[in-house]
């Protein structure tokens, strides 16, 4: 094995600006997460399915049982519940990507090497976001093939889009700290369980007016209660009776704020965090 | 030329000093062994050098670059290759290392053509779009080293490179290692197998609780131990302390320095005079009627360089004591 002839490497790499780098290098860790997908497809398609599968679930299954406060369709209830409940469910994805990516030798050589430091980070939300956008469509393609329509402009539909999308990205930082934290896939299956309760502990799939009274509250606070009730609002679907609580007649207010609020706080911890790999 | 230089590193984690001021320098071009046991601290001072970890205090330089105030201007300059696999086990052969170029901002076109060269200089030009996953780990090791040497750094720092490798895999990073070196490269190398630093290393510092307790060449380390050693193994283990009697007697060693060996039926002790230590050793025996199997004057091995210098220091009554 020679290892003398070296023809190909470059004199001096090209230097550029800091921010150029950050969005290069950005961008090829993103391209990374897609040649993942590439490669096995198998994990991300299985993904979707459950996704579609819960959705079915809950209507067929469950559907013919749930009754929502004021007796509206119960398909116009679920599935921008549904769409919610996927968004705020990424979190696991995160987490569990980002737990494995720092277990494994790969992420010291990519502290070994002279790439902007965001770019781990940067890869991991835009791949996940771009799994969650296609994971969004194909949900709400599942919605209409059952039925489910939206009544209000298609401008207030992308609006709805958004807010999910901004629920997504508000997970994403979540998850990079926890991932950051608990560094280890044992504590990802913590996090695993506790979304299931804490999903359901919401407007997403069942009026929190049904539930106990002090329950009930904490559900309409839960996050993702504003954002499914948001989303229903501006899909032009039936919210279900509101009973007027604060929250809930300001859903699209909060399901900016939430978030917004989520990320003011992670984001920074995720990232000191993530600097403090080298301690 | 100085490739690395180290003064007075500490780092601990938590209440454990992981490095307790330790002091070295490589020049360039050589090979350099750092040797020591599970946690001595090999692993942190490799970690410190290649940037991953900063140090609570002392100096490192690499390549003349202060490692934590310039990170960037080392990181271009050097390669690591850890105890584990630091490659994309998810993608093949050919995106690892087209990947790594571009992150290296070598550009597509170019972190391409480096791709292709490197994966045919290591052989593994064939398999360069199968998934590491499938590789063997002998295959594992080699893309991780070519993914070192992707800039064709000046400082290469391997950690451990061989653990876990069958004959085949150590001997063929060996090859590699050694290709290199011929090629200019320095190197600093951290192993616990003796044999691995003496067969690769210039110089060897040996490490023992974050500190180097002994440096030199594998040749005056051994010396250190003061020179040839006599082997006796009896026939009956029962005769081993009279045989050690003798042996001692015949090497006119002090009888701290003969070492018996139980299992193996082993006495071994330092001698100065060879042949009238064997000729004595040989009458001795046959006067007092012990029975050897095997009679031979041989130089120190590093294993007992290392026991000689690790034996008896503060920390291991410390560990009795826990």
């Amino acid at each position: 094995m020679s290892l003398q002839t070296d023809a190909t490497i470059p004199g001096k790499p090209a230097r550029g600006s800091a921010l150029t780098w950050a969005v290069v290098d950005g961008w090829t860790m993103t391209r990374r997460g897609f040649a993942h997908w590439a490669r096995q497809p198998g994990p991300q398609i299985a993904g979707l399915l459950f996704s579609v599968m819960l959705l079915t679930v809950f209507y067929y299954l469950f559907g013919g049982g749930m009754t929502i406060e004021g007796g509206g369709d119960y398909k116009e209830f679920l599935i921008p519940g549904m769409l919610a409940l996927t968004m705020a469910f990424g979190l696991e994805t995160t987490m569990t990507e980002l737990t494995q990516d720092l277990n494994k030798g790969v992420i010291d050589r990519f502290r070994s090497m002279p790439m902007a430091r965001s770019a781990v980070l940067v890869g991991r939300s835009l791949t996940d976001m771009a799994q969650s956008v296609v994971g969004l469509l194909v949900l709400i393609g599942a919605g209409l093939a059952m039925g489910w329509r939206w009544h209000g402009s298609a401008g207030a539909a992308l609006a709805a889009v958004g807010l999910l999308l901004l629920l997504r990205f508000a997970m994403l930082w979540l998850g990079i700290f926890l991932g950051l934290v608990a560094g280890r896939p044992e504590m990802v299956m913590a996090v695993q369980i506790l979304v299931w309760p804490i999903g359901f502990l919401s407007s997403a799939i069942t009026s929190p007016g049904m539930m106990p009274g002090w329950l009930g509250t904490i559900a309409e606070w839960n996050p993702m209660s504003a954002t499914a009730t948001a989303a229903r609002d501006l899909f032009g679907n039936d919210l279900g009776a509101t009973g007027g609580s604060w929250v809930v007649e300001h859903a699209v207010l909060m399901a900016a704020v939430w978030p917004v609020l989520l990320i003011a706080v992670f984001f920074p911890l995720a990232v000191r965090k993530y600097q403090r790999l080298s301690r | 030329m100085t490739a690395i230089t180290v003064e007075g590193l500490q780092k601990a984690y938590g209440p454990k000093a992981a490095l307790d001021g330790l002091d070295l320098t490589v020049p360039q071009g050589a090979v350099h062994g750092v040797l020591g046991p599970n946690g001595a601290g090999k692993s942190t001072l490799v970690r410190i050098l290649s940037t991953l970890l900063r140090p609570d205090s002392g100096r490192a330089e690499v390549a003349g670059y202060d490692v934590t105030a310039h990170p960037d201007e080392v990181r271009y300059r050097i390669g690591l290759l850890g105890q584990h696999a630091a490659v994309d086990e998810q993608l093949s052969g050919l995106q690892n290392l087209e990947m790594f170029g571009r992150l290296y901002h070598l550009g597509g076109k170019a972190a391409r053509a480096r791709a292709a060269e490197l994966l045919e200089q290591f052989g593994l030009g064939e398999t360069g779009r199968k998934a590491i996953a499938q590789y063997s780990g002998g295959m594992r090791r080699r893309l991780d080293l070519a993914a070192s040497l992707i800039m064709a750094p000046k400082i290469l720092f391997l950690d451990e490179p061989t653990t876990g490798l069958d004959p085949r895999g150590r001997t063929e990073v060996w090859q590699a290692v050694r290709s290199l070196v011929d090629g200019g490269t320095t190197v600093l190398l951290t192993t616990q197998y003796l044999e691995e630093a003496d067969q690769l290393a210039d110089r060897i510092s040996v490490v023992d609780h974050g500190r180097v307790i002994a440096d030199g060449t594998a040749a005056e380390l051994k010396a250190e131990l003061g020179g040839d050693r006599i082997d006796v193994v009896v026939h009956d283990a029962a005769r081993l302390v009279a045989a050690a009697a003798v042996v001692g007697k015949a090497a006119k060693a002090p009888e701290y320095e003969i070492e018996t060996d139980p299992d193996a039926r082993r006495v071994s002790a330092p001698v100065a005079d060879r042949i009238g230590a064997l000729t004595e050793t040989v009458q001795g025996l046959a006067a007092a009627g012990i029975e050897a199997e095997d009679i031979a004057l041989r130089r120190p091995t590093l294993d007992e360089v290392f026991i000689h210098l690790t034996d008896g220091g503060p920390a291991d009554t410390e560990e009795v004591r826990a």
